[in-house]
C-alpha cells in the first residue's frame, strides 16, 4: 500500500520535471556556456573566448544607452502605474461620500472597473497597432484631439521624435497595465473590513489620511508584488518596443532597450554569442531587482 | 510589402512570435531556445559538408542533376510574392517529372531556417530576403554557401549560345560575390531614384530638375504656388534618404566613392564628394522643404500622402509601382527620375543610376540536392522565367533584356528608359549586406540629419566612427571590392 503511495507520486513528478530540466534548466545552463562563444548560431561552429564578450558588453555604448531607457522605464513607470492603480482602486471604494453616512465608491464605480480593465484584454500587439495608430503624426488620434481643444501647438510626431518617443512607449505601458493594478487593489481593498474605514470616518478622517493611514499599509503585500511585476516588465519592454517604435528601437536608438538589443544581435548581426551574453546579464539584472525589491519593501504585516 | 532585403533591414516581424516573446518575461528566457538548438547539435557536429545528390552530366543537365532527387525551394513572401517561383517550379517538373518538390513561402527565415542550418538540413535553394533575412556575411563565414560557378559557367537554358554568366547585367555577378567567390545571385534588379507624377508635372507646366540648385528652385515653386509639400519620405525608414545621398555622391566623383565606403578605407565617409551630398539633401529639411509629420510616417503611409497628392517628390526603388497599384489613382501617372547631378563638374552625367540588384537566392552547401538548386536558379535566370518575373511583379530581374516587349506600366516604362539612358553608367554598394551595423547607424544618423537634429559634419562624423570600430574589429569577417 505504502509502496503504491510513493510510485503513484513519483508517476506523477518524473515527467514534469523531466521536462522542466530538459526544456528549462538545461538550455538556462547552456545558455551561460554560450556567452562564453562567438558562436554565429548559424553553423554547429563556434570558439571558446572566454569572457570577451562580457568586456565588449562593458565598452559597449549602445548596450548602456539601452539599459539606461530600461532604467527610466523601471523609476517611472511602476511609480506612475501603481499610484494611478492606487488613486483608481480606492476612489471605486472608498471615494463617494454621499450624505456623509457609510463608506462606498464613487458614482458608476461598477462601469468604470470595467473600462479600466479593457487594456487588459487585447494583447500587446494588438495595443501596439493601436497606438501607432494614435501616435500618428498626420491622421492620428493624439494630434485630432490636440487640435480640436485648441492645442494645435502641442502636437508632435510622437513616435518619431527622439525626444518625445521614449515617454510615448512609457505612456502605452502605463496605460495597458493600470487596469490589471486597479483590479488587485480593488480586490485586496475589499478584503479590508469595512468597520476600519468607518471608524475612521468616525474619527473625522479625510480621504486623504483614510488613504494614507489605513487602505496603504493595508495593501502593502499587493504593492510589494505589484513593484516587482513592473519592475520585470519595465526590464523588459521588448514587445512593446519592438511592435509599435520606428526601427524598432528608433528614431536613432531613442527608444532601444536591452531587450530589443539582444534580439538584434542575435537575428540580424548573427552574433548569438554576444546576444547570450546580454541575456545573461539581463538574467542577473532581473534577478536582483527582484530580490532587491522584496528586500527593500519588507515591513511588519499589519493583522486584522 | 517590401521586396527589397535593402530597404527595411527591420521591419515589422510578424504577430504570434511576438506573443510569446511578451510571456517569456526576462531576456533571460529570451536566450533559451538558442541553448536548446545548441544542445542537439553543437555537440552531435552538424551534417556532413557532402556533395548530396548527384545525377549524370549530359548537355541537357549540364550541373549533374539527380532527376529522382527531391527539391526543397524557400521563397520570402514580400513583395514580388510566390507566383513565379511556381512558375518556375513547373518547368523544373517538366525537366525532372520525378523529382517531388517542395515549396514553402515565409516571412521570417532567420527564424525558421537558421535550426535547419545548425543542424546541418537546410532546403536546397533560398531566396534570402525580407526583414528577417538570415546574415549572408555569417553563412559565408561558416562555409554553409554552395559556390555558384558551376552555375555561371553552364549554359543558359533558353538563351542560346551562352553561358550563364553571359545573360546577366551588369554589376549583378559582383553583387554576388563575397571576396572571390560567387555565393548569392540577386535576381531582381532594383533602380533606384526619384518618383513624381507625370500627369501632374505636366498640368503645372514643371521640368523634371536635372541639378539640385534646379531642384531647390522647383520646391520652392512648388510650395509657393501650392499648398502641396516638395517632398516627403518614408520618415520611419530613413534609409529611402541613404539612395538619394549615396547617387549624389557618386556622381559627383564617380563610384568610386562607394567604392571607398564599402572597402571601409580610412576617412572613406569624409570624402567631399559624400560632403557635398550631405549638404544638399539637407537643404530640404532646413528650408522647409519636407512634408510635416514625415518622420512619423511609414513607407506606405508616406507613400499614400504622396499619391494624394500631398507631395510632388518620394525617393523610392523600382519595386513603388507595382507596391502602390492598388491605390494609385487614375491618371496619375507615376514616374522615377534619375537624382539630380550637384554641380556641372560632376564626374558622371545626370543618367547614371543607382543599381543594386535584390533578392538573395543562395544554395546551401549542405542541402540535400544543391546541384538540383542550382538548376532551379538556372531555370530562373532562363530568358521565359525572368520575362514571367517581370510580368507578375513589375520589376525587372538580372537577366538582360528580358523586359524586351513588355509594357507594364508607367513606373515600369520610366524605370526601363532610364537603365537605357544610364547604359554603362550604373553604380552599387555593398555594405548594407556585409557590415549590416555600418547601414543601421547609417540609417539612425540619416534620420537625425532630415530630423535636422544633426548637421553633416555630425553625420559624416558618425557614420565614420562606426566604420572605424568596424574596420578595427577581429571578429568580422571583411570584403573588399575592385573598381569597375
Amino acid at each position: 500500500m505504502r509502496h503504491g503511495k510513493y510510485r503513484f507520486i513519483v508517476g506523477f513528478l518524473v515527467p514534469p520535471l523531466l521536462l522542466y530540466g530538459i526544456f528549462v534548466l538545461s538550455p538556462y545552463a547552456q545558455t551561460f556556456y554560450i556567452a562564453l562563444t562567438d558562436w554565429r548560431g548559424l553553423s554547429a561552429e563556434l570558439n571558446f573566448i572566454g569572457l570577451e564578450n562580457f568586456a565588449e558588453l562593458v565598452r559597449d555604448g549602445a548596450f548602456w544607452n539601452a539599459l539606461r531607457h530600461n532604467g527610466l522605464l523601471l523609476v517611472i513607470v511602476p511609480a506612475v502605474t501603481i499610484a494611478l492603480a492606487l488613486f483608481f482602486a480606492s476612489m471605486l471604494n472608498l471615494g463617494g461620500r454621499r450624505g456623509g453616512s457609510a463608506v462606498q465608491g464613487v458614482r458608476g464605480a461598477e462601469f468604470y472597473k470595467v473600462v479600466y480593465f479593457f487594456p487588459q484584454v487585447l494583447s500587446i500587439a494588438v495595443i501596439a497597432i493601436l497606438w501607432q495608430f494614435v501616435y500618428n503624426p498626420r491622421s492620428g488620434l493624439l494630434n485630432g484631439v490636440l487640435d480640436v481643444l485648441g492645442l494645435g501647438f502641442l502636437r508632435a510626431t510622437w513616435l518619431g521624435d527622439p525626444s518625445l518617443a521614449l515617454w510615448a512607449v512609457m505612456a502605452v505601458l502605463v496605460w495597458s497595465g493600470v487596469g490589471f493594478y486597479v483590479v488587485l487593489f480593488n480586490a485586496a481593498i475589499q478584503a479590508i473590513p469595512r468597520d476600519l474605514f468607518e471608524a475612521a470616518l468616525l474619527d473625522g478622517a479625510g480621504r486623504l489620511a483614510t488613504f494614507r493611514r489605513v487602505t496603504l499599509p493595508l495593501l502593502w503585500d499587493s504593492v510589494q508584488v505589484a513593484f516587482v511585476y513592473l519592475g520585470i516588465i519595465a526590464l523588459d519592454a521588448f514587445a512593446l518596443v519592438q511592435i509599435m517604435t520606428f526601427g524598432p528601437g528608433g528614431p536613432d536608438d531613442s527608444t532601444m532597450v536591452t531587450g530589443l538589443y539582444l534580439y538584434k544581435n542575435a537575428f540580424e548581426y548573427a552574433r548569438f554569442g554576444y546576444a547570450t551574453a546580454i541575456g545573461v546579464a539581463m538574467f542577473f539584472l532581473t534577478l536582483s531587482l527582484a530580490v532587491l525589491t522584496l528586500r527593500v519593501t519588507r515591513r511588519e504585516r499589519v493583522e486584522y | 510589402m517590401r521586396p527589397a532585403t535593402l530597404v527595411h533591414r527591420s521591419s515589422r516581424p510578424d504577430l504570434p512570435r511576438r506573443e510569446v516573446l511578451r510571456r517569456a518575461f526576462a531576456a533571460g528566457v529570451l536566450v533559451t531556445p538558442v541553448g536548446g538548438v545548441l544542445a542537439s547539435c553543437a555537440t552531435a557536429g552538424g551534417g556532413e559538408g557532402g556533395e548530396g545528390a548527384k545525377g549524370k552530366v549530359s548537355r541537357e543537365n549540364p550541373l549533374g542533376v539527380d532527376p529522382s532527387a527531391p527539391l526543397e525551394v524557400v521563397i520570402f513572401d514580400g513583395g514580388y510574392g510566390e507566383e513565379y517561383a511556381k512558375y518556375d517550379e513547373n518547368i523544373y517538373r517538366q525537366r525532372y517529372p520525378e523529382a517531388k518538390i517542395e515549396h514553402s513561402a515565409i516571412q521570417r527565415l532567420q527564424e525558421a531556417l537558421q535550426p535547419r542550418f545548425v543542424a546541418g538540413n537546410p532546403p536546397d535553394v533560398i531566396d534570402n530576403s525580407g526583414s528577417y533575412w538570415m546574415d549572408i556575411g555569417a553563412l559565408v563565414a561558416d562555409k554553409q554557401l554552395t559556390d555558384l560557378s558551376e552555375l555561371l559557367d553552364a549554359p543558359s537554358l533558353d538563351i542560346s549560345g551562352k553561358k550563364v554568366r553571359e545573360t546577366l547585367r551588369g554589376g549583378v555577378e559582383e553583387f554576388g560575390k563575397y571576396g572571390d567567390t560567387s555565393y548569392v545571385l540577386d535576381y531582381a534588379y532594383n533602380v533606384y531614384g526619384l518618383w513624381y507624377s507625370s500627369s501632374l508635372f505636366r498640368e503645372k507646366g514643371w521640368q523634371y530638375p536635372r541639378t539640385w540648385t534646379e531642384m531647390l528652385d522647383l520646391c520652392e515653386e512648388i510650395q509657393r504656388s501650392t499648398d502641396m509639400a516638395a517632398w516627403t519620405y518614408q520618415g520611419q525608414f530613413p534609409q529611402y534618404f541613404h539612395w538619394t545621398i549615396l547617387s549624389m555622391a557618386a556622381k559627383v566623383a564617380g563610384p568610386e566613392v562607394l567604392i571607398n565606403i564599402d572597402n571601409l578605407e580610412p576617412n572613406a565617409w569624409k570624402q567631399p564628394a559624400l560632403g557635398q551630398a550631405v549638404e544638399a539633401v539637407y537643404e530640404l529639411p532646413r528650408r522647409g522643404y519636407i512634408m510635416k509629420g514625415s518622420h512619423g510616417l511609414s513607407h506606405t503611409e508616406a507613400q499614400t500622402e504622396w499619391l494624394q497628392g500631398k507631395a510632388a517628390f518620394i525617393p523610392s526603388g523600382s519595386w513603388l509601382e507595382s507596391e502602390m497599384q492598388d491605390i494609385t489613382p487614375d491618371g496619375f501617372d507615376m514616374v522615377m527620375g534619375p537624382h539630380q547631378n550637384i554641380a556641372a563638374s560632376d564626374r558622371l552625367p545626370f543618367e547614371a543610376l543607382l543599381a543594386n540588384p535584390g533578392e538573395h537566392f543562395i544554395v546551401p552547401a549542405r542541402g540535400k540536392n544543391a546541384r538540383g538548386g542550382l538548376e532551379f536558379l538556372r531555370i530562373m535566370l532562363s530568358n521565359r522565367a525572368a520575362k514571367k518575373f517581370s510580368e507578375l511583379t513589375g520589376s525587372l530581374t538580372a537577366v538582360d533584356g528580358s523586359e524586351e516587349g513588355l509594357s507594364l506600366g508607367s513606373g515600369f516604362d520610366s524605370v526601363r528608359t532610364a537603365l537605357e539612358a544610364a547604359g554603362a553608367n550604373t553604380f552599387g554598394y555593398r555594405f548594407d549586406t556585409w557590415y549590416t551595423p555600418l547601414w543601421d547607424e547609417m540609417i539612425d544618423a540619416t534620420g537625425a540629419l532630415i530630423r535636422t537634429e544633426i548637421k553633416p559634419s555630425d553625420w559624416m562624423a558618425r557614420c565614420q566612427k562606426k566604420a572605424d570600430e568596424i574596420a578595427k574589429d577581429d571578429s568580422i569577417l571583411k570584403y573588399k571590392r575592385q573598381p569597375g
